[in-house]
């Protein structure tokens, strides 16, 4: 049977298509993500009442949100594969760059469709004013990209143990904490209406952490993912 | 022309010794059967040779005209169907064939898939999703996948697993006409089954 070869990207974009299938057929990651995040809004907005927030305080909530939200479901991208069973035939047909950046994609996909439900319920629950839009992107984008490459690599390593649910948080938390400091200081910019010189600094220190993150995940993923 | 070399394979899990010293050579248009009772190694020998479980000691090698092949450059040229191998249930016999070829390289279209499933007798149950197969048709389905995918070597291990008579026909006939390039291993206690192939390698005694 005569056959034509798929690139990097094609074989990247199949394994994140397969993964958004599944997913919006069993919606299981979709729904405990948006289910964590509406839940602790809303208790959140009812306790405070009439009482506003400092940004620092915003700041820091809206990434925490974000952060337990994803923990509740990113890793499922994995563990789904270990659980049903599918992890051989994926090692056995598939090479492990075009997993990771297909699982990554989908997951950033997720955190994407968080930050969209999530960034307006922020606005209206906790009242909180965003100063400058441009600068709220800058700690989001690259936020959501370190958050989806560092979770899928970890989500790997995690799948194959027994205590995943709990491994995955704890492991992630130390390696997540140079960028929720970063996107925290960031996002705390933006809330003040302050200016892009003051977040050159933590801007930096994203854009490093996202390289490092992206470029380790890549180079050890294989090694991680086939042990 | 595909070559596969093991020298010395042994595997030990812990104090228990799974297999020692297993050595054979296969090139291209030759077959092997593993044979053996139950738990004397089999599954874990073709999980060797696949790379996929480290030996304890010894190694297999893949060349191609002498070139040793490293995991990545063999891996696209081998095929698994096992019943411990499971394809996705929540997508389709069509989905599953596409993107299984796919991530391994390899664009196949409607009619090739509709080819695969006819050959295995699954014709016009390829938009069914794989989990409301029965275990028979999922073994047929893995057939699929390995006919579509058209590998230089093709693992089976227990190969009329959970088929029925229709479905043992098929596989006989599928292993016996299967290109004659490839190199076939095939892991069975079945006298029916290993007569099929030309060597043999003799496990847990």
């Amino acid at each position: 049977m005569p056959k034509s070869a798929v690139s990097l990207a094609g074989r990247t974009f199949a394994v994140m298509r397969k993964d958004l299938k599944a997913e919006f057929r069993s919606r299981y990651a979709l729904n405990a993500v948006i289910m964590f995040a509406l839940v602790t809004l809303t208790v959140i907005s009812f306790a405070l009442g009439i009482l506003r927030l400092s940004p620092e305080m915003l700041a820091a909530l809206f990434w925490i949100v974000v952060f337990f939200a994803s923990m509740s479901g990113l890793a499922q991208t994995f563990i789904r594969e270990e659980e049903s069973g599918t992890s051989l035939v994926l090692k056995l047909s598939a090479d492990g760059t075009s997993v990771f950046f297909g699982k990554a994609l989908f997951n950033l996909l997720l955190l994407f469709m968080l930050a969209i439900l999530i960034v307006p319920l922020f606005i209206v629950l906790l009242k909180a004013q965003i100063m400058s839009w441009p600068i709220f992107l800058a700690a989001v984008i690259p936020g959501l990209i370190g958050l989806a490459g560092a979770t899928t690599i970890i989500a790997a390593i995690v799948a194959q143990a027994s205590v995943k649910g709990t491994l995955f948080t704890v492991i992630s938390f130390p390696v997540l904490l140079p960028l929720l400091v970063g996107v925290i200081e960031i996002t705390k910019v933006a809330l003040t209406g302050g200016i892009w010189g003051e977040v050159t600094a933590p801007l930096q220190l994203v854009a490093a952490y996202d390289v490092v993150m992206v470029t380790l995940s890549v180079m050890l993923f294989d090694f991680v993912w086939r042990q | 022309m595909l070559r596969l070399k093991i020298e010395k394979l042994t595997k030990q899990f812990g104090a228990r010794r799974v297999f020692t010293d297993i050595a054979f050579e296969l090139t291209g248009g030759e077959s092997i059967a593993l044979v053996g009772p139950n738990g004397s190694g089999k599954t874990t020998l073709i999980m060797t040779v696949l790379g996929l479980l480290p030996p304890t000691r010894g190694k297999t090698e893949y060349f191609e005209d002498d070139k040793k092949l490293d995991f990545e450059q063999y891996r696209k040229k081998v095929a698994l169907v096992a019943p411990y191998l499971n394809l996705y249930d929540n997508l389709t016999a069509r989905e599953n064939l596409r993107f299984l070829s796919e991530v391994n390289g390899c664009k196949i279209d409607d009619a090739d898939i509709d080819r695969a499933l006819e050959t295995v007798g699954l014709a016009g149950r390829g938009d069914d999703f794989a989990g409301a197969y029965s275990s028979g048709m999922k073994q047929r389905l893995k057939y699929a996948l390995a006919i579509v995918r058209d590998p230089e070597i093709l693992f089976i291990d227990e190969p009329t697993s959970n088929l029925d008579e229709a479905g043992k026909k098929i596989v006989f006939d599928l292993i016996k006409n299967y290109r004659n390039d490839a190199i076939l291993v095939i892991a069975t206690n079945e006298t029916e089954e290993y007569t099929l192939a030309e060597k043999r390698c003799q496990l847990g005694g």
